[in-house]
């Protein structure tokens, strides 16, 4: 048991990172096992970031409420985002979720409540290792038992063939929709948690540079798998940190990761068709 | 004063007009979105910077790196989307390779130059502003428009009036047929890549010298106010990055000059998104939206 107790003191910051990174891997799964590349995860996750860390500093809530509200927060904010990007699919439906996501960086960025380019620090740290693993766990048990409904056959559908889908009679819009905003909520948790963890957050934490990770994550783990994401996150995030001489080449292995993932190993694509091509 | 924000972004808008012709070329024959352009645009800005350290005066070191950006570009198209066409992958499969490219890049200039800012010793940089009625801009401002003018019309020419701009224009419209009809697929892909990401590195260039600086990070918000751009001007349109580019840069600096330079980008991405909602063909985009 020592040997555990010593590994956790060493590396309980690390741990709580590969948590926090799994649940993003996740919400991002969502919307990919339904065909859709929704790029605005660092978005939600900064909603709720932002608004569980003012939640704490301005009215001393307690974590669990304060996440539960942010994450409720950022569903919602996922969800108003789903109406008017209903109709875009692949690549304009990235670019129009990237420009959401910009646009709620650059308010975080402007406004005072969210205290400017500098963002909030003196966030109680009070996301301990329980919290963010007890959260994961939460929710794979959802998502599992998501997957086992009729909803989730609807959803591998609409990736596979959308006509087809909506041949047998499969809402797709609700399907875009209920992706989108389960996605948003598990970011939410996702966000709450970090900002909980980390002390202070600031604009750059939630841009495109963490929305291009947790896509990287997802690939990498195989697309269409949930479990595939969490572990690619899970990798990506200890990798160069175990193995020390890398550290220095954190970026250059993750970008080659990446590369000879996507075109050596296409099984873990295989499975989606996000548009098909003209 | 107006006139002088709408000159500003005359200069802001012809870096934006060059970086997203590189975009919304590959976007038009390809039908992909190469998020490595930001990269190259950065590498090319460091390779001037090292050429001028050698000693090789800016009217060697800015073409050489120009070229040594589109050379990039032809082995970007090999190394990230080659094999992807081969196998007739999803059109959302290499943006994430042209991501796991971006990376490599930036880790690779990171790894050379480190992460600080680098400056050039240039004399004409620190030049005194001239004067034109109520106007003022730096020699530096003309020699971005004048430049960026330059390779937009020479652009202008490739496309219309040569072998490789028909070839372009052709494997754009309708590959298979391009491909029936005799012309050389990867051989016009791989020259695409190379105008592309010359162009790229151009806007890159220019950036540097426009703020005496050069960087890693120096492409992030070009990556994506680009996009802002060919959005805007319909992708696949070279009219429509270039007219777009002039928008985006002179709304940009109105809206500094309207004291809300805290909001001009936000301005930026919030035109894109509603364009994509409402007209996501963009001004000159005459492609229909790909439904499926």
């Amino acid at each position: 048991m020592n040997v555990l107790a010593d590994f956790y003191a060493a590396h309980s910051k690390l741990i709580d990172q590969v948590g926090i990174d799994a649940l993003l891997a996740l919400s991002l799964s969502i919307s990919l096992q339904a065909g859709q590349l929704a790029l605005a995860q660092a978005a939600f996750m900064g909603v709720a970031a932002y608004i569980s860390a003012i939640l704490a500093l301005d009215a001393h809530w307690s974590l669990l409420p304060a996440m539960l509200v942010a994450a409720l927060c950022s569903t919602i904010v996922a969800g108003l985002l789903a109406l008017p990007v209903r109709r875009l699919r692949g690549i304009f439906l990235a670019i129009a979720t990237i420009a959401f996501g910009e646009i709620v960086r650059i308010v975080a960025n402007n406004l005072t409540i969210s205290g400017g380019a500098e963002g909030l620090s003196g966030i109680p740290a009070d996301a301990t290792t329980p919290w963010i693993y007890g959260t994961l766990v939460v929710v794979s048990i959802a998502l599992w038992l998501f997957s086992r409904t009729k909803f989730a056959l609807a959803i591998a559908l609409v990736r596979e063939d959308e006509n087809a889908a909506r041949g047998v009679g499969v809402d797709v819009g609700l399907v875009r929709f209920t992706t989108l905003a389960i996605g948003g909520t598990i970011a939410g948790l996702a966000g709450a948690l970090y900002a909980h963890s980390n002390f202070f957050i600031t604009p750059a934490d939630f841009g495109f540079g963490r929305m291009e990770q947790i896509l990287v994550w997802c690939v990498i783990g195989g697309i269409t798998s949930p479990l595939g994401a969490a572990i690619g996150a899970a990798l990506l995030t200890i990798l160069p940190e175990a193995i020390r001489f890398l550290a220095d080449y954190r970026d250059f292995v993750n970008g080659a990761i990446l590369l000879v993932v996507v075109l050596f190993a296409p099984q873990g694509l295989a499975g989606i068709r996000f548009g098909k091509r003209g | 004063m107006v006139g002088q924000q709408l000159v500003n972004g005359l200069f802001l808008g012809a870096v934006y007009a060059l970086f997203a012709i590189g975009y919304t070329l590959v976007f038009g024959v390809l039908d992909i979105l190469n998020l490595a352009h930001a990269a190259i645009f950065m590498l090319a800005a460091f390779a001037t910077w090292s050429l001028l350290g050698a000693g090789a005066p800016l009217w060697l070191a800015a073409p050489v790196a120009i070229a040594g950006a589109g050379i990039l570009g032809i082995i970007l198209d090999r190394i990230a989307f080659a094999p992807l066409r081969r196998r007739a992958a999803p059109n959302l499969i290499p943006l994430i390779s042209s991501i796991g490219m971006a990376i490599i890049f930036g880790a690779i200039a990171r790894a050379i130059y480190g992460p600080d800012e680098r400056k050039f010793t240039l004399g004409f940089l620190d030049a005194a502003p001239l004067h034109a009625g109520p106007l003022t801009f730096t020699i530096v401002q003309l020699v971005i428009l004048g430049s960026a003018i330059a390779f937009m019309l020479g652009l202008a020419w490739v496309m219309r009036a040569t072998a490789l701009g028909r070839a372009i224009r052709a494997v754009a419209e309708d590959r298979i047929a391009a491909a029936l009809l005799g012309i050389d697929l990867e051989r016009t892909i791989g020259a695409t890549f190379f105008i592309a990401s010359a162009l790229g590195g151009l806007a890159g260039i220019l950036t540097a010298l426009q703020y005496n600086s050069v960087q890693v990070d120096m492409g992030a918000q070009i990556e994506l106010k680009g996009l802002a751009v060919i959005v805007l001007g319909g992708m696949g349109s070279i009219t429509g990055a270039v007219i777009g580019g002039f928008v985006i840069g002179m709304v940009e600096t109105l809206a500094i000059a309207l004291g809300l330079s805290g909001w001009s980008d936000a301005i930026s991405y919030g035109v894109m998104f509603v364009i994509l909602i409402l007209r996501p063909t963009g001004l000159f985009g005459k492609r229909t939206l790909r439904t499926a």
